[in-house]
């Protein structure tokens, strides 16, 4: 850094540095900024609302308000191939946007005869990686359930109804974060709005 | 390893969030408590992200190199760029000056919506604010926009 000869009022400070920071974790700390935020999201809403169920819907709106417009963002950057079925549309969420999100894939498992429904296994989740336990008083915290909205706001914007649920958080010891996604068949030609 | 557009669509629709439950009459006073909230979740969320941040790092030999620290690591690690400009007046006021804000750049490149700029820079405020104090430096962090995607943000260092 160059020394500045001292005047008085605003100096402007010298920068010799290169573009990027050579301790080339940018992502890793991408990863902090967003589930950082979340957490005091939903913490701040956990101080708010005591019923659990009320602020689980909430979490889910912002989510589905989130994945109307993520759709967007998803379709212009992964060009993936417009989907056949329900199993490799629910493949293409697995492998493709969740890994390009959350650098995580979950299984896809427990799907139905039918082929309709599908369940996604997080062995790890992002979301929880700076959480022990749900917070006090909110045992019934779906704790990531803005993602259960996202899906259904994207899947909603191409025209695929679908219901998304919770089954269960994820946390300490052997519990893996579930989520069912049910199918529900094809929506007409209308643009979704946001939700309250 | 979250992709930074998650974050930038999660704090968008916290914003909308906030407003829309916390300014219901949209007066004045409940605008405020809206940015309040905003800051006070930045805060908190520097706090942590400065800790985690810093532990390997020595510890900084005085204000300036702390928010030199902001400008450069902290800002690459956030928005994948650095501040482009740093002033001070060695007299505990800093302006960090982005011409190309991450949280401003989905709006116009211009003047439009520009009153709706400030809901956008808060949580930032705060991010920085709690950052340095978790550095041990008490702060008031204020931004300004004259031009989107151009903002830019003071500190202003609090000696007790």
């Amino acid at each position: 850094m160059s020394r500045q000869i001292r005047k008085s009022g605003i100096h402007t400070i010298d920068w010799h540095l290169p573009a990027l920071s050579s301790s080339g974790s940018a992502h890793h700390i991408s990863t902090e900024l967003f589930v950082l935020t979340y957490g005091a999201l939903v913490s701040d809403l956990c101080k708010e609302y005591s019923n659990d169920e009320e602020i689980n819907h909430r979490l889910e709106t912002m989510g589905y308000n989130i994945g109307v417009r993520l759709i967007e963002d998803f379709l212009a950057r992964s060009c993936v191939e417009k989907c056949q079925s329900y199993q490799e549309t629910t493949d293409v969420i697995a492998k493709v946007a969740f890994k390009m999100y959350l650098g995580v894939t979950p299984s896809v498992t427990s799907s139905s005869p039918a082929g309709d429904e599908f369940s996604l296994l997080l062995d790890s989740n992002p979301l929880e990686d700076f959480i022990e336990e749900l917070p006090e008083g909110h045992s019934s915290l779906l704790y990531s359930n803005l993602l259960c909205g996202i899906l259904r706001g994207a899947l909603q914007t191409v025209r695929l109804a679908a219901h998304v649920e919770l089954i269960q958080n994820g946390g300490k010891g052997e519990k893996k974060t579930e989520i069912r996604l049910s199918f529900l068949g094809r929506l007409e030609e209308n643009l979704p709005k946001s939700e309250d | 390893m979250a992709d930074e557009s998650l974050f930038e669509f999660l704090h968008m629709e916290m914003v909308a969030y906030v407003y829309k439950h916390q300014s219901g009459d949209n007066n004045d006073q409940e605008r405020g408590s809206a940015l309040s909230t905003l800051e006070g979740l930045g805060f908190r969320v520097g706090q942590g992200l400065i800790e985690r941040f810093t532990k390997d790092t020595p510890s900084f030999k005085d204000d300036l190199d702390a928010v030199k620290f902001l400008c450069k690591d902290l800002w690459i690690n956030l928005f994948r760029k650095q501040i482009d400009n740093l002033r001070t007046n060695h007299q505990g006021t800093y302006v960090l000056q982005d011409n190309k804000f991450s949280l401003l750049s989905q709006f116009s490149n211009s003047k439009q919506y520009i009153e709706e700029a400030p809901k956008y820079l808060v949580y930032t405020c705060g991010m920085v604010r709690g950052a340095l104090s978790n550095l041990g430096i008490d702060s008031v962090v204020t931004a300004e926009v004259s031009v989107m995607p151009a903002c830019k943000f003071q500190v202003v260092i609090q000696r007790s």
